[in-house]
């Protein structure tokens, strides 16, 4: 039916009706769109896997001439619903330093996450995505790197004189402090 | 701001479908009998919402599926409301459709020019039910994979290209990932386009069409918006109300069910679950289905229901005659007091039937233990949460039990399920099997020949039964504090979850024991070995009595030299191709009471107060508390 000339909004009369209405429209419409969002802010308030000293390695494994040696850190892991014993995790790049230390680097960019490579002939870091460069020991190595810091360094512990403990951690990609991931 | 609406009208024309969608006429004014359809589309929005944030946390495959909808329903923020309102406004929507329905067919508001428009409100109406289908199967539980199956084997009862509609509906020849996958996309993907294009075809037939106004006209006309949107609003927030109401029942009638819908233990193909039953809104369909003998099944499941729905369909022409009319409401009247009368019929049914009623309970039981189990600290493994009541020894030990040992022995007088059994019992009483009561009661000269213990056997009148009998019966003070201390060790060589706390306080007892149990003065010996000590043994070996290793292996081979050799009286040797290494073991540590309790929960506390691992108040002191709460973890 065509009541096009009906079609010209009524006065204010109404409006409670249409006040009435919105509120509890909104309201039935709320309580489903609510709990949607609850769960959809659910990861929010989940934290990060704590990090701890993880064994990574031995230092008989490490050549002695400061070549950094690519590791997997494997440690327990909690995804979702999902608890993996004993799987990898991350991983790291060790190193024996000349005064005989070991260094631990994250091999995650701190520009924006890739995974950065060792470039054995130039001895740098080279990250494959937007070619920033990092030194021997992390440190950024290029001026016009894009990473704002140097590669993460990780704390390292050797126990019974041969076995490389490292704590394992993921931080903030972009930012030129280390914020660890939480 | 006038001037910025003129500036987006002239581009987008929004006023005036604004005002073609609110300012709709009504004929005779608002009414709240006009207020179905729009309740459905409510429904329907509801479920478009909280299907599309279920679906963020959902992960379809056989071995997520399960897991993910836990994670929803226990472990994420308000994921069990958000489920359980998507799992009741299902519900609720069956029940609008059929009111709608009902409403259209008595109003006869099918006729001419409104034919398609019925026909697009029956698509609908079976799109919804082909949406409750397929997602009943998504949380790959007990309940909704058994239930689904028949279903689906429904399907292949159809003659000629049935086998290969069935093959097409669950990816493959049987359950598994793609069943999920497929399932999925048509719920979340290919049903839900299609409502969507049926009901806005729908809505737009009904405005071209207009209102069936109900006469007499009571009011002058009115507007869609305000008038009828209130009325439609305040429909809405009761439909919501209700949907809320359901979810929250458990917690309003203190039920102790879980809140939200429910979620049965994982899908388990080798796991009977006679409490497999379809919503209740299909129930009809199953009960229909009892009706029809083997062979003819295709009659209950295809035939007379695409009769009966092929005459629905041509309702608006029957309905042309005044007599068609009341046909139609006749036939729907009958349709609907049929559905009810089957509904009734399987719901009584089943309140009538206790084997059901058991499985039920059953499947309670091993939902609340999976749950217990997925939040234990080893939690879910990657190849999914299956396997947790497969490897539990309290969900698994009671059932192999009762088919493997209780046709001799007993638990607890029962057969390890808590049914009591006729037939005298010819072997001993297995629970606590090894434990100090279950040691002294065996010394108890008193004790020893009831058929509690060896009394139905041949060792009834054996040499144990005739040392306790005549030597353990004179025993004084002094020998029977020996004895005590004999029955300590031996309980402790068990290493029994149960007694650790106490074996670790009564450790120089215990050792004295052990020594007992070696020096002749006790006779252990002369026919049992203990360690190193007991040269020709004719009775069981003690070391290590009663741990897991040596029960597992007295199961395994009771006649071996190590236990009874020849002297066995009866027992199998389970080993042997009886039972499986991993059920045996399920078997030892369920009688040794070794599963996992969660710290501090019900069953642990019950458990512990038993055994005096909590020590009783008068003997309460700091230091054994705080020993017995490091051993209870």
């Amino acid at each position: 039916m065509d009541n096009s000339e009906r079609l010209q909004e009524p006065a204010r009369r109404d409006f409670v009706k249409k006040a009435g209405s919105i509120v509890i429209g909104g309201l039935a419409g709320a309580i489903p769109t609510g709990a949607a969002l609850t769960v959809f802010l659910d990861p929010l308030q989940r934290k990060g896997q704590r990090s701890e000293l993880v064994h990574v390695a031995s230092l008989d494994s490490l050549p002695s001439d400061g070549t950094p040696r690519q590791f997997s850190v494997v440690a327990d892991r909690t995804d979702a619903w999902n608890k993996s014993p004993r799987v990898p995790i991350g991983a790291v790049y060790l190193r024996k330093t000349e005064t005989n230390q070991v260094i631990a680097l994250n091999v995650v960019c701190p520009h924006a996450g890739c995974f950065v490579e060792f470039n054995s002939s130039r001895k740098v870091f080279s990250c494959p995505c937007h070619n920033s460069r990092f030194s021997l020991d992390g440190a950024i190595a290029d001026r016009k790197s894009p990473s704002p810091r140097a590669l993460d360094a990780l704390e390292v512990e050797i126990r019974n004189q041969s076995e490389i403990w490292v704590k394992f951690q993921n931080f903030i990609a972009g930012h030129a402090e280390k914020i660890p991931v939480s | 701001m006038k001037a910025l609406l003129d500036w987006l009208d002239q581009r987008t024309g929004y006023r005036r479908i604004v005002r073609y969608s609110l300012y709709e006429n009504i004929p005779g004014g608002a009414r709240w009998r006009y207020v179905w359809g729009s309740t459905l589309v409510f429904t329907l929005t509801i479920q478009f919402v909280t299907g599309l944030f279920l679906w963020m946390a959902y992960s379809p495959s056989s071995q997520t599926a399960w897991e993910s909808v836990y994670f929803i329903q226990y472990e994420m923020t308000g994921g069990w409301l958000l489920r359980g309102i998507h799992h009741f406004t299902a519900s609720v929507m069956n029940v609008l459709l059929v009111l709608h329905l009902m409403q259209v067919v008595i109003d006869g508001a099918y006729r001419a020019p409104r034919e398609f428009n019925f026909w697009f409100g029956i698509g609908l109406l079976l799109l919804v039910l082909a949406l409750s289908l397929t997602g009943y199967l998504l949380p790959w539980d007990q309940k909704g994979y058994w239930a689904t199956k028949v279903a689906t084997n429904i399907a292949a009862i159809v003659p000629i290209v049935g086998p290969a509609i069935q093959k097409l509906i669950i990816g493959g020849s049987d359950y598994g990932h793609h069943t999920l996958t497929r399932f999925f996309a048509l719920h979340a993907g290919v049903l839900p386009a299609t409502v969507i294009v049926l009901l806005v075809w729908h809505i737009f037939l009904f405005r071209r069409h207009g209102i069936t106004a109900k006469d007499p006209k009571r009011k002058p006309d009115e507007y869609f918006w305000p008038d009828q949107v209130l009325k439609d609003a305040v429909a809405c927030l009761a439909v919501m109300a209700t949907i809320l109401f359901l979810v929250l029942r458990p917690w309003l009638f203190n039920t102790g069910e879980d809140l939200g819908a429910e979620l049965a233990a994982p899908a388990d193909p080798s796991e009977t679950y006679s409490a497999a039953r379809p919503e209740w809104y299909f129930l009809f369909l199953f009960e229909f289905l009892k009706f029809f003998p083997g062979g003819y099944e295709v009659w209950g499941a295809v035939v007379i229901p695409g009769m009966i729905m092929s005459v629905i369909l041509l309702m608006p022409i029957i309905g042309r005659w005044h007599l068609g009319h009341v046909f139609n409401m006749g036939l729907s009247i009958s349709l609907l007091v049929g559905v009810a009368l089957l509904t009734y019929l399987a719901m009584t049914q089943d309140e009538r039937d206790p084997a059901y009623q058991s499985a039920v309970q059953e499947a309670k039981r091993n939902a609340a233990r999976v749950r217990e189990l997925a939040q234990a600290p080893t939690g879910i493994p990657p190849t999914g949460a299956v396997s947790l009541l497969r490897d539990d020894p309290k969900t698994q030990g009671p059932r192999l039990f009762a088919k493997h040992c209780a046709t001799c022995h007993r638990y607890d007088g029962h057969d390890g399920t808590g049914n009591k059994l006729k037939e005298e019992q010819s072997a001993s009483d297995l629970k606590g099997f090894a434990d100090r009561d279950w040691l002294t009661g065996l010394m108890d000269p008193a004790r020893i020949a009831s058929l509690h213990y060896y009394g139905g056997t041949k060792f009834k009148d054996g040499r144990m039964v005739r040392y306790v009998s005549r030597d353990v019966v004179k025993f004084f003070a002094e020998d029977k504090e020996k004895l005590r201390k004999v029955i300590l060790a031996l309980s402790a060589e068990a290493d029994l979850k149960s007694q650790q706390a106490t074996d670790e306080r009564h450790a120089a007892a215990i050792n004295e024991g052990r020594k007992l149990i070696a020096s002749e003065e006790m006779r252990c010996t002369e026919c049992h070995r203990f360690h190193d000590q007991g040269e020709d043994p004719t009775g069981p070996e003690l070391t290590e009595y009663g741990s897991r290793d040596w029960l597992i292996e007295f199961i395994s081979d009771p006649g071996h030299e190590r236990f009874y050799g020849k002297r066995n009286d009866r027992m199998p040797a389970f080993g042997k191709d009886r039972l499986e290494s991993h059920a045996i073991g399920l078997l030892a540590d369920w009688i040794r009471g070794d599963w996992f309790e969660t710290p501090g929960s019900e069953a642990a506390v019950r458990s512990a107060n038993l055994r005096g691992l909590i020590p009783k108040p008068e003997t309460r002191n700091p230091k054994s508390e705080t020993n017995s709460n490091a051993s209870n973890k």
